[in-house]
């Protein structure tokens, strides 16, 4: 069974155990992947209160309020369990003690008494969109969102700018150096920013860039990752078309801009894909560059109220949702480049 | 319309020389084939002329301007490349308008040359494909349009047909010379083919290890070559050669003998040859006769029938192999034994140290 | 729709040719067509030079010097103190009998971390890529299922897990409902620690899972054909051909996974914040704390802890090299 199991293909004709395995293991994954992120984002659409409830119900769910004549307010249905009016629709005017005061939709003039014990509230779905309202009226979200913004596109647009130009240099000129040039930048693959954290911040602070959004950006803007990707691509673009293209009155800048970089787009935008990931995501260097909660990313926002005993779980799975957000519809449109860019050039 | 002069130019490659003073003149109108084995410099020499090439030594000079320190765009060439080059993100027109939009030509300008090139060579309803989307030979219609706009005053080829199959390759041999006649400009070719060298040339260049070895008409270099190598590179089927001892200098020519003592007149001056010195006897294949009992015996090793014409391959008496060539079919059989004739007028001789060519008596077909 | 954008993109692409074009220009007319590579490479050179390679020497002078000042200028030398106030320890198997029992504790964690979410996550990496790589449909979908968590930032990680797994989260309604009991389950040690290897293999087995599914489908299908020829067993098929040929990606699944592990910090940091107590607290985590959360701030222990990190990250990276050595000879 276990043998089949681990091997390349289905057997023919009819469904035999192993595909039932298979497709058990694929389901479980599905619930276990997805799950998780869909509760929340079902939760994050809850009333605070309806969060605080236990066994939390799966969709959210609110109270329900009637018209009723005579009465100015709404007033909230529930539905009696127990006692003389058990199984009516009861609109509930007042509570006083245990016993609450109702009438019945259907018969305004009447009132009731019901002991609080014998009813529940009637709810429907209903989704708490104030969770998201609150974010931009209470939380400036849209601070640390543009915060977040900023600093991945400035950040991006520079990193492929100063990658595609060393990569350039690297895979289209002959000259003295080149080859330690390159095994230089290849070495910083083996020296994560993660082990030098104390200096890096000392030249940080040195160039007055701490509490700034350039503290982020400079540093990392500079990848092995995207030298190497960028320079492997433009090793199989034929020098022929550079020489063609200098014939053609084109300067090393044009041939660069206006042959290299078009040609290049692929990998390009490989890059793009990861840069935009890596910033919108970066969270350590941040949380030690950026210490002014006005100079948040959305990451360091969101950490810093989930550590915050004042913030609500409402607004935070709704902050949460908004953060994922961007890269899950990134993710939905590009999802086959962005699977087959990662398995093609290993990086991450 | 320009004169190129190469003035000792030199290349080197950190400690290596690939170029070793190159003198050569190119004169108004010219078409100039560069013609060698692979690895000879003629790519090279071509990419230097062109700018794309730092000159390591000597001067090169376009109408008497030097321009070794002209970059590629400004010495006003332009070139095919072997690989075509054609910029795949671009439209058959924006390949052919991109040198010309560097330059800042006014659009109208763009327009109409783009349409003559395209009128010219046939490109017309390419002209909004991406090069992807042509044969090879349209491909190449539209490397060689990309350079009739750009109106340079030299055209550069680099080994152009290379990549075409031999049927389209012959046509584009036809349309090229067909250029040149029309346009009238200097043209550099460069081919390691010498079928191409001789049927478009007017003038042919033969490089080996970056230095030239003779340059000439087509017809010189055949007739005359200036040494062995030249005499083996030039002419298919390839030359026979066979290896003499020089025996006595005559008037009517050098007589010579083979190891198996074999003698063979060459009607060539001396030109300082003494009796004794080693030689090399070369002979076209075309002009050994068959059949001829007075010429010496060689036994065939394999014959090839092409109905109009026959290959016999041979071997002498002494073990060199010899190639002949008939004209119609031939009766001889392979495992025969036949004689040979070396005609004295058709007969080259070179010495054997450094392969110089002697100087012929008589020279040409027209005896 | 999109036209707008697209001309407004290729306008932009246009100008910013524009602006640079001059001055490279003026510099191509005095660096010449080749030494122009170096203007090319500059502004790289320049970031790395300032925030890889400078860096890397002030490290140095960082842990060898003490006090909680930044400026070199004001740190006094002490030699190898911080190394050796690291290292002091009677038994290496008991942080408490450690001068530094926190950073020993970091040091046990991110041990115990580093074996069993490598292991586990590679496990499941394998058998999640062989099922892909049957004949299944909706391939895709169920491949992207796998690596969405990948995409997700590291605190929208530890915040989706930390919903599901709080007292009264919907995993602990879960268990009730089947009669089963509630575990607090961020609040008890060993508990935390299960949840900070599943939630990190949670996020990152799809990356893993993508590389091995690469490497096999870059095994060819004629192997298998010959095999199936030759009569071979499943499970003969599966030793004998399949692991083999995918072992060079293993090796590289391997190391890489170990240097983000030895690394790990962001998404724990957010879900456990390194406790119950010191439960969860890894060795990154220790670092940032020690240099920049805690006051005083000490950018000397911290630094001699990241050197230590570094020594560990250099072996394995060289293990990396001389696999992909491996790889490239077969």
């Amino acid at each position: 069974m276990l043998r089949s199991f681990l091997t390349r293909t289905r057997g023919r004709g009819r469904l035999d155990l192993t595909d039932w395995l298979t497709f058990g293991y694929l389901a479980l994954a599905v619930v276990l992947m997805f799950g998780p992120v869909a509760w929340m984002a079902l939760s994050s659409f809850k009333t605070e209160s309806a969060l605080q409830e236990y066994p939390p119900s799966l969709l959210p769910l609110a109270p329900i309020h009637v018209e009723v004549e005579g009465y100015d307010e709404p007033l909230q249905l529930f539905r009696v369990t127990g006692g003389e009016h058990e199984g009516k629709l009861l609109a509930q005017v007042r509570r006083i003690g245990l016993m609450s005061q109702m009438v019945d939709p259907q018969n305004p003039g009447e009132r009731l008494q019901v002991n609080i014990n014998d009813r529940v509230p009637e709810r429907e779905f209903a989704l708490a969109v104030e969770n998201y309202s609150a974010l931009f009226e209470r939380f400036n979200f849209a601070l640390y969102f543009w915060n977040s913004v900023f600093i991945t596109v400035i950040a991006t647009v520079i990193t492929i700018l100063f990658n595609s130009m060393a990569a350039f240099a690297l895979s289209k000129y002959r000259f003295r150096g080149r080859t330690f040039v390159f095994i230089l930048i290849i070495a910083t693959l083996m020296i994560p920013p993660t082990i030098n954290l104390v200096p890096i911040y000392l030249v940080v602070s040195e160039l007055g860039m701490v509490n700034s959004p350039w503290g982020v950006i400079w540093p990392a803007v500079a990848t092995p990752t995207g030298v190497f990707l960028l320079r492997q691509y433009m090793l199989t673009i034929p020098d022929d078309l550079l020489d063609a293209a200098r014939m053609d009155h084109a300067s090393e800048w044009r041939v660069y801009w206006r042959i290299v970089l078009p040609l290049s787009a692929p990998a390009l935008a490989v890059l793009v894909i990861f840069s935009v990931m890596w910033r919108w995501n970066d969270f350590l260097w941040p949380l030690i560059v950026l210490t002014r909660s006005e100079q948040f990313t959305l990451q360091l926002a969101l950490n810093s109220f989930q550590g915050d005993l004042q913030t609500s779980w409402s607004n935070l799975l709704a902050m949460t949702v908004l953060t994922l957000l961007p890269i899950t519809i990134v993710f939905a449109f590009l999802q086959k480049y962005i699977t087959t860019g990662i398995a093609q050039s290993g990086v991450k | 319309m320009a004169v190129l002069q190469l003035d000792g130019l030199i290349k080197d490659y950190g400690d290596v020389r690939a170029i070793h003073g190159v003198d050569l003149t190119i004169d108004n109108g010219e078409f100039c084939v560069f013609v060698g084995p692979s690895g000879c410099g003629k790519s090279t020499l071509l990419r230097m002329i062109a700018g794309l090439e730092e000159i390591s030594g000597g001067e090169l000079r376009i109408d008497g301007e030097r321009v070794n320190e002209q970059r590629a765009s400004e010495r006003g060439l332009a070139m095919v490349f072997q690989t075509y080059a054609l910029y795949p993100h671009m439209t058959v027109r924006q390949n052919l308008a991109f040198g010309l939009e560097n330059i800042r030509t006014p659009k109208p300008e763009i327009a109409r040359r783009v349409e003559a090139a395209a009128t010219m060579l046939q490109i017309g309803p390419y002209l909004e494909r991406r090069p992807k989307q042509l044969s090879g030979g349209q491909r190449q219609r539209v490397a060689i349009g990309r350079a009739v706009v750009r109106e340079p005053r030299v055209f550069l080829f680099d080994e152009p047909l290379s990549n075409l199959d031999a049927e389209l390759r012959v046509t584009m041999r036809g349309e090229i010379a067909g250029l040149h006649r029309r346009l009238g400009n200097t043209m550099i070719y460069v081919t390691h083919d010498q079928v191409e060298a001789m049927t478009m040339a007017d003038k042919i260049v033969v490089l080996r290890d970056g230095r030239i070895e003779q340059a000439g008409t087509p017809l010189e270099l055949y007739n005359q070559p200036a040494n062995s190598f030249v005499a083996g590179f030039i002419g298919s089927p390839r030359m026979n050669f066979v290896d003499v001892t020089v025996r006595e200098i005559r008037a009517d020519g050098v007589m010579v003998s083979d190891a198996a003592g074999n003698d063979y007149r060459a009607a060539v001056n001396a030109d300082g040859l003494k009796p004794g010195d080693a030689a090399e006897l070369g002979i076209r294949p075309d002009h050994l006769i068959v059949g001829d009992a007075a010429g010496h015996a060689v036994t065939v090793q394999s014959v090839e029938q092409l109905g109009g014409e026959s290959y016999l391959y041979c071997e002498t008496g002494a073990g060199t192999p010899l190639t002949v060539h008939l004209a119609g079919q031939t009766g001889i059989r392979r495992g025969e034994t036949t004689h040979v004739v070396f005609r004295p007028d058709y007969t080259h001789l070179f010495r054997k140290s450094d392969g110089l060519g002697m100087k012929r008596l008589v020279v040409g077909e027209a005896v | 729709m999109l036209a707008p954008v697209t001309t407004a993109a290729s306008y932009l692409y246009r100008a910013a040719f524009e602006l640079f074009e001059r001055p490279m220009l003026a510099i191509q007319k005095m660096t010449g067509a080749q030494k122009i590579a170096w203007v090319f490479l500059l502004p790289n050179l320049l970031i790395f030079g300032l925030f890889t390679f400078l860096p890397i020497f002030l490290n140095f002078f960082y842990a060898t010097s003490g006090s909680d000042r930044i400026l070199l200028s004001e740190r006094p030398y002490v030699g190898l103190e911080n190394f050796s106030s690291l290292l002091a320890c009677e038994n290496y198997l008991d942080p408490n009998s450690c001068q530094r029992d926190i950073f020993w504790r970091a040091v046990h964690n991110t041990s115990w971390f580093v074996v069993l979410q490598v292991g586990f996550m590679i496990l499941f990496s394998l058998v999640t890529a062989l099922i892909l790589n049957r004949n299944i449909p909706l391939r895709g979908f169920f491949r992207s299922v796998f690596f969405y968590p990948v995409l997700l930032s590291p605190v929208v990680v530890a915040l989706i897990w930390k919903w599901v797994l709080q007292r009264y989260g919907v995993l602990n309604a879960g268990l009730e409902a089947q009669g089963l009991p509630i575990v607090n389950w961020l609040v008890e040690a060993d508990w935390a620690f299960f949840w900070i290897v599943f939630v990190s293999i949670w996020a990152h087995m799809g990356f893993y899972t993508l590389i091995l599914l690469a490497g096999l489908q870059a095994i060819p299908a004629d192997v298998y054909e010959a095999a199936e020829m030759d009569g071979a067993s499943k499970w003969r098929v599966f030793s004998k051909i399949t692991m083999p040929l995918l072992m060079p990606t293993m090796v590289v699944v391997l190391v890489l996974s170990l240097i983000r592990a030895v690394q790990a910090f962001d998404e724990i940091f957010v879900l456990t914040g390194g406790g119950p107590g010191s439960a969860t607290l890894l060795l990154l985590q220790f670092i940032y704390e020690t240099g920049f959360a805690f006051r005083p701030q000490l950018y000397g222990l911290a630094a001699a802890a990241s050197l230590l990190m570094a020594a560990v990250l250099m072996v394995l990276t060289l293990l990396q090299l001389r696999a992909a050595r491996g790889r490239g000879e077969d």
